[in-house]
């Protein structure tokens, strides 16, 4: 208890020091030049690379054709990579940009190139829409699968219903070389080098909004997303609109990447729509490591290289592909982060015990307290901050919990015991709007909130902490707690892609939320490295750092030992001011020290509500406990 | 105007395609309802059975052995693969196992391939299967409707396997609850190699039986790969009364817009999935909460 008091103080008193500081401290840290890093390197290799590639036997139009599949990756590698979403259906937006393009160019519809690209980028990303719109109700190998086969369709479409558009089997022949009039001058962009600068710049480009984008608050959630959307939806985001618009975006990339082959080739050949190309995609994003923006760059670099190498070897040409299908299962199988992942990890581990997390950007500092939602203005005074009325579930023939009333107080810490297959979780995940009530109803602050959905009741102010940990396993401590900071600051979704993530607001507030639950010396910790009870504080710091005042905790006790179940009972004690809690426990020695009033839960009814005192006095309390009740329980 | 005897025999095709399309995705249901695994090397191991039963065929003369061969050269691809390399995968994500069978499928294909070349090849009817079949006013191929009755039969027994013996039964209970069944102590290993082997084996199978009516070529596996995807987000994977009503549905579905216009008879089928995805999601026989 007293350590996480002191830490709290320890927090009052730099919040004085470093206040008259704290644009000093943020220049260091802003620094442009290291942040921008990776984008001049990129920047100066694509420059190099044809100075330095033909020696090794790469002609212009392979390196050409590795940038747009690399481009084409950019967009995947966000949906895959970063969110988590393995697509087999992006063959669907590579083709529709690259055909409309292709169209528009070559019936003189529209004479401009780049207005032809926009249109081909535009289109595809509507058809993003509607099949992310389609595929998305599912997730998992459902996802996987449901993708594949509308990327198939799109195929099937493109060999009928359109086939006048798009020549069907034949495709589109003879689509003009790029062109562009500055006004005074037209610039004609010939084979060669000239189309290998032509698609480095739109690589480029692309690769720059790809950074902004992981870089951004967007991005950041999209990470959760990828590492536990249950979790992310339960701290205030909207997973679905994010995985809508991640879609979507990577749809535009596949669209653009996709009209600028039907350029390159002055052809836009109709496999551009088969399995083979979301399949192809896949692979090189697999190989070159996923998650890393510049795997996919390393896939195309890899399978195509491959490719043209195994060509002159004239034994080995017909196998290209076998010998390719046996290096991506060995890949799968044994470097699970692709080439770039290894390279990566291989450069961490050669700077030694260095975090590999540390995020460059934000402050340490600790200057303010965490801010609390401010409650709605209640219309009645003294009106409960959390009713239930006569709620119950059944499932089946099974009553799991029937009729319970229940009210939370503001300012309160009520308990919720009872012995174990009471109805206690059932009931809890009700009050959380978790799960739908089979009869009955529950009020947030006079407003009902029955079953409306954890992301709805977290923008309300009120937030869960789970029995088994329900973290961000794969980032960092700050990370984790940035994600309900986000969901408060933003509400359940913006597309704010290509803003900056670090502001002072957000960094005090994430700072103070791990200051409180006394895990600062952890800030850029993995979780997945920690210890069970430094995890068990910080599922506690997520529910904390939504900013809610209504909060519930599922046994914060659950497999603690000794020191940290002191340590937790003493953070419970210290959060109480301006928040009403909820607390469902086994241990009972703590719910007699924390709560004011304790409700009983037995058989699913509510057995028992009144202080603790009231409630050890109990006769029927007791009896339950002890395995009583006989009477009306057969042997 | 389409005539009724065009209108039953595309019926008839329908459910031909129907039940072996239900055939195929069975193998892929079974897999994932035990194992949790979705196998892209499905279509793969269909190609293997084709082949393998095309050389049996050719070798022996015998129909019966040849489907013999293509079943029992794909059930031993399957048991090599789960033993070599799927085993190792069952505790890695989703994504993970997609990505090693979909590899797999690659290689199974490329080695088809390297044996047979890459131009297609066309498996004789069988002698007992020639001619026609006449049904009222309607001359059907016999193969084709001796195929319906072999995969029905197939399916028939299948369900036997799964809803009349104990295998079937832990099948069945390892789809409810996989860990609850491994903590009752069957063997869990040896029962998922099974299964892994029997799914194989029903893709290679099928492969044969559809073998005469089909041109043989080493890429004709991602079609079945989509075909059966679709049948299983319509029917609900996992599912195994799913993946036969998903079947027929799609069998039907194909046949008959083909009537009207062949070339939509493939984007009428994604429609329909499009359909069940919006007003469905967990398909029609799945159950709700399964991802």
């Amino acid at each position: 208890m007293s350590t996480v008091h002191e830490g709290a103080v320890a927090a009052h008193g730099a919040d004085q020091q470093t206040a008259g500081n704290a644009p000093a401290q943020h220049s260091i840290h802003g620094g442009g030049m290291r942040r921008q890093l990776p984008e001049m390197i990129v920047g100066l290799c694509l420059i190099a690379a044809p100075f330095v590639l033909p020696y090794l036997g790469m002609s212009p139009d392979l390196l050409t054709r590795i940038l747009i599949w690399g481009l084409f990756g950019l967009g995947f590698d966000l949906l895959f990579g970063y969110t988590g979403l393995l697509s087999f259906g992006q063959a669907a937006f590579y083709g529709t940009g690259g055909f409309v393009t292709a169209y528009l160019l070559t019936a003189g519809l529209v004479p401009n190139m780049l207005v032809a690209l926009l249109i081909g980028t535009a289109v595809a990303s509507v058809a993003g829409l509607v099949i992310g719109y389609l595929t998305l109700r599912r997730t998992g190998i459902y996802f996987a699968m449901s993708t594949l086969a509308f990327g198939e369709m799109f195929y099937f479409l493109q060999n009928s219903s359109f086939k006048e558009y798009t020549g069907g089997e034949n495709g589109i022949a003879g689509v003009p070389p790029p062109q562009l009039s500055l006004g005074f001058v037209d610039i004609h962009i010939s084979s060669g080098w000239p189309m290998y600068w032509f698609v480095a710049f739109f690589f480029f480009i692309g690769y720059l909004i790809a950074r902004r984008i992981v870089r951004s608050p967007f991005g950041a959630v999209l990470k959760a997303i990828r590492g536990n959307p249950k979790r992310a939806m339960a701290l205030g985001h909207s997973i679905q609109s994010y995985k809508l618009t991640v879609f979507v975006v990577a749809a535009a990339y596949g669209g653009l990447a996709g009209g600028l082959l039907g350029i390159f080739q002055s052809y836009m050949p109709p496999d551009a729509f088969s399995l083979d190309t979301s399949a192809q995609l896949v692979i090189q994003t697999v190989m070159g490591g996923a998650g890393t923006l510049l795997g996919p760059l390393l896939g195309a670099t890899i399978w195509l290289y491959l490719y043209e190498g195994l060509q002159r070897i004239g034994e080995l040409g017909p196998y290209w592909k076998l010998i390719l299908g046996i290096v991506f299962v060995v890949l799968v199988t044994v470097f699970r982060h692709g080439v770039a992942g290894a390279m990566l990890d291989f450069v961490r581990a050669r700077r030694g015990r260095l975090p590999a997390d540390i995020d460059a950007d934000a402050s340490a500092k600790v200057s303010s307290e965490l801010s609390i939602v401010p409650p709605l203005a209640t219309s009645r005074p003294g009106a409960p901050v959390l009713e239930a009325r006569g709620i119950g579930k059944q499932y089946g023939g099974l009553k799991a919990v029937s009729d319970v009333n229940f009210s939370l107080r503001e300012g309160e810490l009520h308990g919720v015991i009872g012995p174990n297959g009471a109805g206690k979780s059932t009931f809890f995940a009700m009050l959380a709007g978790e799960l739908p009530t089979t009869t009955g109803k529950v009020y947030f602050r006079g407003q009902e909130i029955t079953g409306i959905g954890v992301t709805a009741v977290c923008q309300l102010g009120m937030s869960k902490s789970y029995q088994i940990n329900q973290l961000f396993e794969h980032l960092t401590v700050r990370q984790n707690v940035m994600i309900p900071v986000l969901a408060r600051n933003r509400g359940k979704f913006r597309n704010d892609m290509l803003k900056g993530l670090h502001s002072d607001a957000l960094d005090e507030q994430v700072n103070a939320a791990i200051a409180l639950v006394g895990l600062s010396s952890h800030a850029d910790t993995i979780v997945s490295e920690m210890a069970y009870g430094e995890k068990r504080r910080l599922e506690i710091g997520l529910a904390l750092a939504t900013g809610a005042n209504v909060l519930l905790f599922d046994e914060p006790l659950a497999g603690l030992g000794p020191e940290e179940r002191v340590l937790v009972v003493g953070l419970l004690k210290s959060i109480r001011r301006g928040r009403s809690m909820v607390i469902v426990e086994h241990d009972m020695d703590a719910m007699f020290e924390l709560a004011e009033r304790i409700t009983v839960l037995y058989e699913g009814c509510k057995l028992a509500e009144g202080t603790p005192d009231e409630i050890r006095r109990d006769s029927s309390v007791q009896a339950a406990y002890l395995g009583g009740m006989d009477d009306h329980e057969p042997a | 105007m389409p005539s009724m005897s065009l209108f039953l025999s595309q019926l008839f095709n329908g459910l031909a395609t129907g039940l072996l399309l239900a055939l195929i995705s069975t193998g892929l249901t079974i897999i994932y309802g035990t194992l949790g695994v979705i196998n892209f090397a499905h279509g793969a191991l269909f190609v293997v059975g084709a082949y393998a039963g095309y050389t049996v065929y050719g070798i022996t003369d015998s129909f019966v052995l040849a489907i013999a061969g293509g079943a029992a050269m794909s059930l031993a691809v399957g048991l090599i693969i789960e033993r070599g390399l799927m085993r190792q995968y069952y505790s890695r994500p989703p994504e993970d196992q997609i990505l090693v069978t979909f590899g797999i499928g690659i290689i199974l294909v490329e080695i088809v391939r390297s044996i047979y070349g890459g131009v297609s090849l066309s498996v004789d009817v069988p002698a007992w299967g020639q001619g026609v079949a006449h049904i009222g006013s309607l001359i059907y191929p016999l193969y084709r409707l001796q195929a319906l009755g072999i995969a029905a039969a197939t399916l028939l027994l299948l369900y036997f396997i799964l809803y009349r013996t104990s295998l079937g039964l832990i099948v069945r209970a390892g789809i409810e609850d996989a860990e609850m069944v491994n903590a009752l102590g069957i063997n869990v290993k040896r029962t998922f190699l099974l299964v892994f082997g029997i799914g194989a084996m029903a893709a290679g199978y099928a492969g044969m039986v559809d073998a005469p009516i089909v041109t043989l070529l080493p890429d004709m596996g991602h079609r079945v790969l989509v075909d059966s995807f679709v049948v299983v987000v319509i029917g609900g994977v996992g599912s195994f009364p799913g993946a036969i009503i998903g079947g027929i549905i799609a069998g039907v579905i194909l046949s008959l817009t083909s009537i009207v216009d062949p070339a939509y008879s493939h984007v009428m089928l994604f429609v329909v999935m499009a359909l069940v995805l919006i007003l469905r999601p967990q398909g029609l026989m799945g159950q709700e909460g399964r991802e």
